[in-house]
């Protein structure tokens, strides 16, 4: 009953998404304001209704009723109940619905915190989203339903993924579909200001909250997908380049670029048609990444769905809502007009460079993703694009973007000087050059990629403390300083935080593949680690040989770590557990290989001393705070009714 | 022109999608096919005392499958092989790969056996002399013994219309 209750909700929602799309996009384009009403209540409508599908599977899940095939497929009665629930969107059609609620969510907000907005702009943006959701629930309801029945009921289910049971897939997701979704609202604003013709100051304005948060989300999405990398697959690893990672990073850099570029357009009412093209760009990754990951056609861990038809029909929505919305662009760009003029050394040229470094390096990540289908469709094999590429190609294109990163805050608008600059800078380059110089001499001797990395890093955060003691020699107090201000030298210095940890572990890390015996040690980094043996433990939904490796150093012991190998009881599936000691300045890492003798008596065991891995984690928290401090400026909550730029007061870009 | 460079871009990357959408990305070609199927030697599961070699097959056109009972895929693949091995199209040999439960004769037991001979490849060694990547995964072996055609993933009836029974008719089975 449940079951056909959510099916039924959806059907609802799915006609009410289609009077969203249809109605207000035809009110605002005859000023009918009858019509435009329509917007807010269907999209609030609509959200109702696929939060109540949502709840129904979720309940499905919860109860354990394998007369669902979905449930039967991806859910296990011995699986914890958080996993159980989280199980809702660890399948393909629960995953599709998590994005259709999220949109939903989405919506909604818009809907509500829109109201100094103009009718007819709401209308369209409202509508834009409504369109967008229409495709999504007909990809649901005709080839991904996830209350298909399962006559007769499975005894048990499947079991989960056991890759998908870590407390980090619990909010990966959420997380990561409310950054991807989230730029569902910049794509429909920028779409709203196509249709309307109204590209102003105002409407970047708009926009730039929205943005943020979205890109806030998303930044939060991938640190937690990341941090589930390096706690669940057991190499150690923190980022792979795999299709399913570069998915989620594409839109990342991509609405990295357009937060700036938005900048630009709101201050100087520059760079319009980019920006726009930029929102365009941005949401068709997500879609693109969703189409990636979902459709099969580039295998990787996630893949798990390979059903040509969902593939077609993504594909086909994808040609309607990206090529739709390029051609528009095409159509309409004439009509932009170019803002005020600039100078080649200023804050716009500063941020255009920023830029166009940044989508050359979303370029070079695409490239690398698609290459292997592109050889592969043209008939010239098969191949595959690994770290090497991504490395040698993202690392140099990304190292001046940084250097930029340094200057831009620190330029005016319009013109800058440069004699200026170098007095101003000089310092702190030497400071930077030395650091990044000397540090690896007393490290393990010169290294050129350490060089780079802390030289950046220490640039980073001087240019950031200068942008703080400039604007307090003007008199402004720092509790007085704007929040955008503050968010963006907070995401700044975030990912000076992440660049350092990245250097540091990259270039200093250790890692050893050894056969333990019980009684074996081994030392490294300073620590001895002791092998004490395996022990049989029983999970709720898998059964572990837990190991038992003492640390310590200087003969004293300083703690005990237990990585598990567990089988997990539904599918066999082995899992490694690695076993981490954490602190601010390193990770030691264990993980248990295989048994090497017929008696579980000698392993492969692997161990890791990470130097300042959780830089990277902290660096990227900074990142999220920052963005989420920057969307609650305070400028962004006053009503604003006029196109008015805001002139060139030096606020946060 | 510049402004539709954007939008003829992404109809060239909608076309390699397309395309994309009815290849493989799994599928990769075995430097194996057209090589003779190595030789091997192996007991036989719940009869260990017998043993089964690629050689006792010349002169007929057989499978290899490539199972484990602790893959999910081989499970769903089980029902399939059964209709196969009752329609009598060629004899199945499964290879029961890295089996370190000891399960598989009570699993063939319960739900029936497909297989014309199960050898038993405990350390996985076979596996890796025919490059196994994963299981399930079906091998065509011709009369004279030699690979013709290497499926990944399990067999599904529309793949065994549209890849298996052409190969199996053009060898002869």
């Amino acid at each position: 009953m449940i079951p056909e209750l959510g099916h039924f909700a959806l059907i609802i929602a799915l006609l009410l998404a289609l009077t969203q799309a249809i109605l207000p996009l035809i009110g605002a384009q005859r000023g009918n304001l009858t019509l435009m009403a329509v917007a807010r209540p269907a999209a609030q409508g609509q959200f109702v209704f696929v939060a109540l599908a949502f709840g129904c599977l979720a309940w499905s899940f919860l109860h354990n009723d394998f007369s669902v095939e979905n449930v039967a497929r991806n859910s296990f009665s011995q699986l914890p109940e958080i996993y159980r629930f989280t199980a809702t969107w660890g399948s393909h059609e629960g995953s599709m619905l998590l994005w259709a609620l999220i949109l939903g969510f989405w919506t909604t907000a818009v809907s509500v915190f829109s109201r100094h907005l103009p009718d007819d702009m709401v209308a369209r943006v409202i509508g834009i989203m409504g369109l967008v959701s229409t495709g999504f629930l007909a990809f649901l309801l005709t080839t991904s339903n996830p209350f298909l029945r399962l006559l007769p009921a499975a005894a048990d289910g499947r079991d989960m993924n056991p890759l998908l049971q870590d407390p980090g897939m619990v909010i990966h997701p959420p997380m990561l579909y409310m950054g991807y979704v989230g730029f569902s609202v910049a794509f429909a604003f920028a779409i709203a200001a196509l249709l309307s013709g109204r590209l102003d100051a105002a409407w970047a304005r708009w926009s730039r909250p929205w943005t943020t948060v979205a890109w806030a989300f998303l930044t939060l999405g991938i640190a937690l997908g990341s941090w589930w990398a390096y706690n669940e697959l057991g190499w150690g690893g923190w980022w792979f380049w795999d299709p399913t990672e570069n998915a989620s990073f594409m839109p990342w850099i991509a609405g990295t670029a357009l937060i700036h570029s938005l900048a630009v357009t709101e201050k100087r009412g520059a760079f319009k048609a980019w920006t726009v093209l930029l929102a365009l760009t941005a949401f068709s990754l997500s879609l693109l990444g969703t189409f990636l990951v979902r459709s099969g056609v580039l295998s990787s861990v996630h893949a798990f769905a390979t059903d040509p038809a969902r593939g077609a029909f993504i594909l086909g929505f994808l040609v309607v809502v990206i090529g739709g919305s390029l051609a528009l662009f095409a159509w309409r760009a004439p009509r932009m007009l170019t803002g005020g003029a600039f100078n080649w050394f200023s804050r716009e040229a500063m941020l255009l460079a920023n830029n166009v470094i940044l989508l050359a390096a979303m370029g070079s990540v695409l490239l690398g993703t698609l290459y292997p289908l592109l050889m592969d469709a043209l008939g010239m094999g098969k191949i595959s694009v690994g770290p090497p590429y991504f490395n040698a190609v993202f690392v140099p294109l990304m190292a001046p973007a940084l250097f930029l990163m340094g200057v831009g805050p620190l330029t005016r608008w319009k013109e800058s000087s440069l004699p200026d600059m170098v007095t101003r800078l000089k310092w702190a380059l030497a400071i930077a050059v030395a650091t990044g110089l000397l540090l690896p001499l007393t490290l393990k001797g010169f290294n050129p990629w350490a060089t780079l990395g802390f030289t950046l890093a220490v640039w980073i955060t001087l240019t950031v403390l200068i942008g703080f003691r400039e604007r307090l020699k003007t008199g402004a107090r720092l509790t007085r300083l704007p929040r955008a201000f503050w968010g963006m030298q907070l995401a700044h210095l975030g990912l000076a935080w992440g660049v350092a940890g990245i250097t540091l572990v990259a270039n200093y890390q250790e890692e050893r593949d050894v056969r333990m015996n019980v009684g074996d040690h081994t030392t490294m980094a300073g620590y001895t680690f002791t092998f004490q043996g395996t022990t049989e433990r029983m999970g709720p939904n898998y059964r572990a040989a837990r190991g038992t490796v003492e640390v310590s150093r200087d003969g004293k012991k300083l703690f005990t770590l237990h990585p598990e190998k567990r089988i997990y009881n539904a599918s066999g599936m082995p899992m490694t557990e690695a076993a981490i000691h954490p602190n601010f300045f390193r990770d030691v890492y264990v993980a248990l290989g295989e048994p090497l003798d017929e008696e579980a008596k000698s392993w492969a065991v692997r161990v890791f001393h990470k130097p300042f891995i959780n830089w990277l984690w902290i660096g990227g928290l900074m990142l999220v705070i920052g963005g989420f401090l920057a969307a609650s400026d305070r400028r962004y909550r006053i009503a604003v009714k006029a196109a008015a730029p805001a002139g060139a007061a030096a606020q946060g870009a | 022109m510049k402004r539709w460079l954007p939008l003829i871009l992404f109809f060239v990357l909608v076309g390699f999608f397309a395309k994309g959408l009815f290849l493989n990305p799994r599928e990769v070609p075995s430097p194996f096919i057209g090589k003779p199927a190595p030789a091997f030697t192996l007991p036989l599961v719940g009869q260990p005392d017998k043993t089964f070699s690629p050689a006792d097959m010349k002169g007929r056109v057989w499978l290899l499958n490539v199972w484990a009972p602790w893959c999910v895929s081989c499970r769903q693949e089980h029902p399939v092989l059964m209709g196969l091995a009752q329609s009598q199209s060629a004899p199945i040999v499964g290879l029961n790969w890295k089996d370190k439960e000891r399960e598989a004769a009570q699993l063939l037991g319960q739900h029936g056996s497909p297989y014309h001979a199960v050898p038993d490849d405990l350390s996985g060694r076979v596996g890796i002399d025919y490059g196994v990547t994963g299981t399930p995964e079906t091998y065509v072996i011709d009369k004279t013994g030699v690979i013709r055609m290497k499926h990944v993933g399990p067999i599904d009836p529309e793949v065994w219309k549209k890849k298996f029974e052409p190969k199996l008719k053009e060898l002869g089975a």
